[in-house]
């Protein structure tokens, strides 16, 4: 029994210095935005790789999920007789849900992974060693870059991605379910103006659906620059630390989502 | 330091093999070859890089009470068996690395207990050539030894590519055939002397070796010697070198630290050690 206790108790001890140093990076790796010097090269670069080279498959997954929401749901409101209102639940649920957590799960997979194996390689290479010996702070050209980038692309994704999937809805609208365009743009903007305003003016919808991929786009670098830091084992190790990256990143999207769902539905005015 | 021996008899108990008189014989006649050239630089100005009863362990102890000093201009060759900390040695000077006990002093200042940001600035002064190279992939040769230079320096565009041009000259390259490669696009040798270019780019007082011929034709093994040997007379550099190589090492070392057991077991010139009769270092000798 007291091996097992000892084992268990080292465990959890290595698990929490984990939890603090994953914590510390985020803190450190933000930190560093605002300290010289700057790598704005790096920065656009990230911001290319993580948001640019993103698009495709953002405007891919964003387009067919709009239309696959409009297709389930005319379904469940010709019941009712409400097809009209099939902009309604798309926007609703493109906008505050599935926009931000898509954006998130796709960016996770194909930047995430790359984060992890980029730095990961790094490290079992010495070239983070090289770094350090140069003279630079790995965290402040690496995983800074990385994260601000993140910081910054991902509401931008995700904007997309609500736009294109309300558009698929509107393509779905028009040709199978015979809603006219000017219907369901009209009650799409009824979706946006019927979830409130914070401050008169700014939908309560827009500050739900963009606070949401900023904390997962930090989630997802600060994840993929730990894991890539902390690889071990050469090429196998690269490889343990990309799984891992995109496991975690995903779990932790979908946990994330839901506290952000529930603090912002209390402190935002809905209805 | 004086030369360092204790321990070693009790090591050598049950390794006495065949005296390794041949291998011991091509040092001597290469030392002698050498001793044409210019003298090994040995002054007795203050010690560079001075280690004081270090200890260091992780899992298991890896260094216990280490010391040894390098003085300007000196080359000292740190050989030993794969583990017994070589590598971990070159991290405590870089401060990559903090000891359990004792201390380590760069230029007489004791870097133990220096913050992260202190010891980036430490660092400056150093030069590091990696086992592997260990340049960086996306950047090209002319990015990868300009590096330092752009972190460190004011130096205009035409300057830093001056610099880098005199320093892939240096080290026997064509600078207007390589400048524009990718390290994917060099032999192992030449990432090699790309590693070394990039160390010295900053024109540092001390230059750190890690395995600098390993994996290396015996042709490529002799010109990167050789370089070590060129750096040291012509800038008087202080270097540090972790080698297996004992004919390199014995061609190239002001000094030799002998690490066994994680402690020094000899520190002397390359003509004190293949003149033991220790017999650890006799075997060790003749096992290379």
């Amino acid at each position: 029994m007291r091996p097992f206790l000892e084992r268990f108790a080292q465990s959890t001890q290595r698990k929490l210095l984990s939890l603090q140093e994953y914590f510390a990076l985020g803190l450190k790796s933000l930190q560093f935005i605002f300290a010289r010097p700057f790598y704005g090269q790096d920065l656009v670069q990230q911001m290319d790789e993580i948001g640019v080279k993103s698009l495709g498959i953002v405007l891919l997954t964003g387009f067919f999920t709009g239309m696959v929401l409009a297709l389930q749901s005319s379904v469940q409101l010709k019941l009712f007789g409400m097809t009209a209102y099939i902009g309604t639940l798309v926007t609703a649920s493109m906008i505050r849900e599935l926009g931000p957590v898509l954006a998130g799960l796709m960016v996770a997979g194909r930047v995430g992974s790359g984060i992890a194996a980029q730095i990961g390689s790094m490290r079992v290479t010495e070239q983070i060693d090289a770094l350090n010996t140069l003279g630079t702070d790995p965290i402040k050209k690496l995983v800074t870059p990385r994260v601000l980038a993140a910081l910054i692309m991902l509401p931008v994704l995700t904007v997309i991605n609500d736009f294109v999937g309300i558009l698929g809805g509107n393509v779905i609208g028009s040709l199978l379910v015979k809603v006219p365009a000017s219907t369901y743009w009209r009650t799409v903007w009824e979706a946006i103006a019927g979830g409130g305003f914070t401050f008169r003016y700014i939908p309560n919808d827009f500050i739900m659906g963009l606070t949401k991929p900023f904390v997962f786009g930090g989630l997802i670098s600060i994840t993929a620059c730990y894991f890539g830091l902390n690889t071990t084992g050469g090429t196998e190790g690269v490889g343990i630390a990309t799984t891992r990256t995109v496991v975690v990143s995903s779990i932790l999207i979908l946990i994330v989502d839901y506290f952000i769902t529930q603090i912002l539905l209390s402190v935002l005015s809905y209805g | 330091m004086a030369e360092n021996r204790q321990g070693s008899d009790r090591r050598g108990e049950g390794r006495r093999g065949p005296r390794p008189t041949k291998v011991r014989e091509a040092i001597r006649s290469e030392l002698a070859e050498d001793a044409g050239d210019d003298e090994v630089v040995s002054t007795l100005r203050p010690p560079v890089v001075s280690l004081e009863n270090v200890s260091l362990a992780f899992d298991r102890p890896i260094l216990k009470n280490v010391s040894f000093d390098a003085m300007a201009g000196e080359t000292i060759c740190i050989v030993g068996e794969s583990g017994t900390g070589k590598s971990t040695t070159l991290k405590l000077i870089l401060r990559l690395l903090k000891p359990d006990e004792g201390r380590v002093l760069i230029d007489g200042e004791d870097i133990t207990e220096i913050s992260f940001e202190e010891a980036l600035e430490i660092r400056q002064k150093m030069g590091m050539v990696f086992q592997g190279a260990a340049l960086f992939d996306s950047m090209s040769v002319l990015e990868n030894i300009a590096y330092p230079l752009r972190e460190h320096t004011d130096l205009d565009e035409d300057e830093i590519e001056a610099r880098v041009r005199e320093k892939l000259e240096f080290v026997d390259l064509d600078p207007d055939q390589v400048m524009a490669q990718y390290p994917s696009e060099l032999s192992g040798g030449m990432r090699k002397r790309v590693g070394i270019a990039r160390g010295m780019a900053n024109n540092p007082e001390i230059m750190l070796y890690d395995e600098p011929t390993s994996g290396l034709d015996p042709l490529t093994t002799a010109t990167i010697t050789k370089l070590i040997i060129k750096l040291q007379r012509e800038l008087n550099v202080t270097s540090v070198v972790v080698s297996h190589d004992i004919r390199s090492v014995f061609r190239m070392a002001s000094k030799v630290a002998l690490l066994y057991d994680q402690r020094i077991t000899f520190f002397g010139t390359p003509e004190e050690m293949s003149g033991s009769d220790d017999p650890y270092i006799r075997d060790f000798l003749g096992g290379l």
